[in-house]
């Protein structure tokens, strides 16, 4: 679908036209990121974290299929190959440290794109489907970078191994045996480096599916804004192509910057001295944190230490920290107000940015070690970060009075004039 | 009516719209689904450990050279074993706390072997989520109860290697062992 306004695709080389006739590959691409998508004018910078997430992948594709072509899967030289890597290959170096940083780098810009659906509420009617599909594909890249995490080799590759698929074996009766099937023996081993590696060079092309369907999904009802009003006309629109596309581009190369310092004057700012150390199953690292894109989760997971009824301390964490991100999933029908956009909503507002803290504090203590006063600072942040979704935000939505909303997108970006209201977009 | 109900009755009995070609599309969709199905039991049981693994199933361990209240790893089915002689003091202590408040109630007795008490053989696998404890090594932190202590998520573990605090669910997991001799002992 797409508003009737939308610009028409008119292939004028006869060699477009035929191929047209035969197959509209090119008007399939014209009509969902080209002239033919009209686009709300209004649409803020964090609506281009989207596009930078795709050019994430595409990046961590590509050095990913170059770094494959050196890399052994095999536990005795997995090590030694990536030092290979880093040594020998010809811009080996370049491309390990693209895609390590490049992997960080796509959280961030994941983060953003999440957060930035929380505040304007880009879940809500008719967009249901295109949020489930990002929760999807936010899971998918967890479980990527996971298994990525662990093709080093080295010393927090292998606990992080270890320490992972414990999380499977706290489920009761099938967890051990469960946790034995996903690591294809009693312990991380060449088993597991195989087969992480395998499902790692899987998962990115399940994620390029996954995303087409959540750009489709998308598609239909059209972008949302940041007023929360939809469309009503055509002057409430521009084109994807140019405007968009130019927009779009100057962030990429924007993130392109940043990604180039931290990849080039920082490589190992974010990784851990400890993975330069060869796995050793004997010895388990001091500190042992997961990377810092996983530590709001991993301080939920380590906030249980005593039983809960009948429920083990492990079970209860283990449940916790899949269910923190699992209640995304219920978040359209969680937050019931009709009003869209945190812009217009006064007391939601409030609580969007105290669970920016909660969610602050928690990535603090994730990444700390498990010491007072860490445990009871998480305690209360993942009780918060329950709370939000399960209490405040129905409650909010209840009894909140909305600020009033602009009639339409043309009225918010030029004002109630009535000349400006006529005008045309273009 | 009665006639009618009579006669209406036995056909449904009999034939109850029934075809000769419902019977052969349940029939091959069950023998194609269970056919289907049972392809998957390669497909997943391909994962499970494979024989080269579970070959690795005992181990023999020298424990002449561990002096009384020292501990040293060991290697069982590529997981590390902690072998400890304990203390009379450590014993002592095990034996002194109230069974029933722990976490995963045992005695040290029902914990080591009889008239082999001193000898605490136990994996060195957290069971939390599966770090290497400390608490075997020279100078290691052994926990606020003498024991192990896991630095990964904070389990202590008392000297008998039972759980006492932190999110750990169980005690550290005592494989099946047996000593061949006063100085070696079998694993597995």
């Amino acid at each position: 679908m797409s508003f009737p306004w939308a610009n028409e695709y008119k292939p004028s080389h006869p060699f477009m036209q035929w191929m047209d006739d035969r197959l509209p590959l090119p008007r399939l691409v014209y009509n969902s990121v080209g002239a033919g998508y009209p686009v709300p004018r209004n649409l803020n910078y964090w609506w281009n974290f989207g596009f930078m997430a795709l050019v994430c992948l595409i990046i961590q594709i590509v050095t990913g299929i170059i770094l494959a072509m050196h890399f052994a899967a095999n536990d005795t030289v997995a090590f030694d190959s990536v030092e290979h890597i880093m040594r020998d290959v010809n811009w080996g170096w370049l491309m390990r440290y693209v895609h390590a940083n490049g992997a960080a780098a796509f959280f961030v810009v994941v983060y953003v794109h999440i957060f930035r659906g929380f505040y304007y509420g880009s879940y809500k009617a008719p967009r249901e489907m295109v949020w489930l599909l990002g929760v999807v594909l936010f899971l998918l890249m967890m479980a990527t970078a996971f298994m990525g995490y662990v093709l080093p080799w080295g010393q927090m590759s292998f606990w992080a191994a270890k320490v992972i698929t414990g999380l499977f074996s706290a489920i009761p009766m099938v967890g051990e045996p469960l946790q034995q099937w996903l690591l294809g023996g009693f312990a991380p081993g060449n088993a597991t480096l195989n087969r992480f590696f395998s499902l790692h060079y899987l998962l990115p092309f399940v994620i390029v599916g996954v995303v087409v369907l959540h750009i489709w999904a998308l598609h239909i009802p059209g972008s949302s804004n940041p007023t929360g009003v939809p469309v009503k006309s055509e002057s409430d629109t521009v084109p994807f192509f140019p405007y968009f596309i130019a927009k779009d581009g100057w962030t990429v190369g924007a993130f392109l910057f940043f990604l180039a310092a931290v990849t080039f004057y920082a490589p190992n700012m974010l990784g851990h001295p400890d993975n330069y150390i060869p796995a050793n199953p004997m010895s388990t690292p001091a500190h042992i944190v997961p990377d810092w894109y996983f530590w709001p989760f991993y301080a939920i997971l380590r906030a249980f230490t005593t039983d809960f009824f009948f429920i083990p301390a492990k079970l209860m964490g283990v449940l916790a920290m899949f269910g923190s991100i699992l209640i995304w999933f219920l978040l359209p029908w969680l937050d019931k107000s009709p009003v869209r956009s945190a812009s217009y909503r006064p007391l939601y507002r409030k609580f969007f940015y105290v669970l920016l803290v909660a969610m602050a504090v928690l990535f603090y203590c994730g990444g700390a070690p498990a010491e007072e006063p860490y445990v009871v600072i998480s305690q209360i942040a993942a009780a918060y970060y329950f709370a939000h979704f399960l209490i405040i935000l129905p409650i909010v939505s209840a009894i909140e009075r909305p600020d009033p909303l602009p009639y339409s997108i043309t009225e918010a970006v030029l004002g109630e004039d009535e000349s400006a209201a006529l005008s045309p977009a273009e | 009516m009665a006639e009618e109900a009579v006669t209406d009755a036995p056909e449904l009995a009999a034939g109850d719209g029934v075809r000769r070609r419902d019977f052969i599309n349940i029939a091959a969709v069950s023998v194609a689904g269970v056919g289907g199905l049972s392809t998957l039991v390669p497909l997943i049981s391909q994962m499970s450990p494979s024989a080269d693994v579970l070959a690795q199933s005992s181990t023999e361990v020298d424990i002449s050279a561990i002096e009384t209240g020292q501990a040293i790893k060991a290697v069982f089915r590529s997981q590390p074993v902690f072998i400890r002689n304990l203390t009379p003091a450590e014993i002592t202590e095990a034996n002194e706390v109230a069974v029933a408040s722990l976490r995963d109630p045992q005695t040290l007795a029902e914990r080591t072997l009889k008239s082999k008490e001193n000898w605490l053989i136990t994996m060195a696998v957290c069971t939390h989520l599966g770090c290497v404890p400390l608490g075997a090594g020279e100078g290691e932190s052994r926990g606020e109860f003498g024991g192990y202590f896991c630095p990964c998520h904070g389990s202590h573990y008392d000297t008998a290697a039972r759980i006492r605090k932190g999110p750990a669910p169980l005690n550290l997991e005592v494989p099946d062992y047996e000593f061949v001799s006063d100085t070696v002992v079998k694993i597995g």
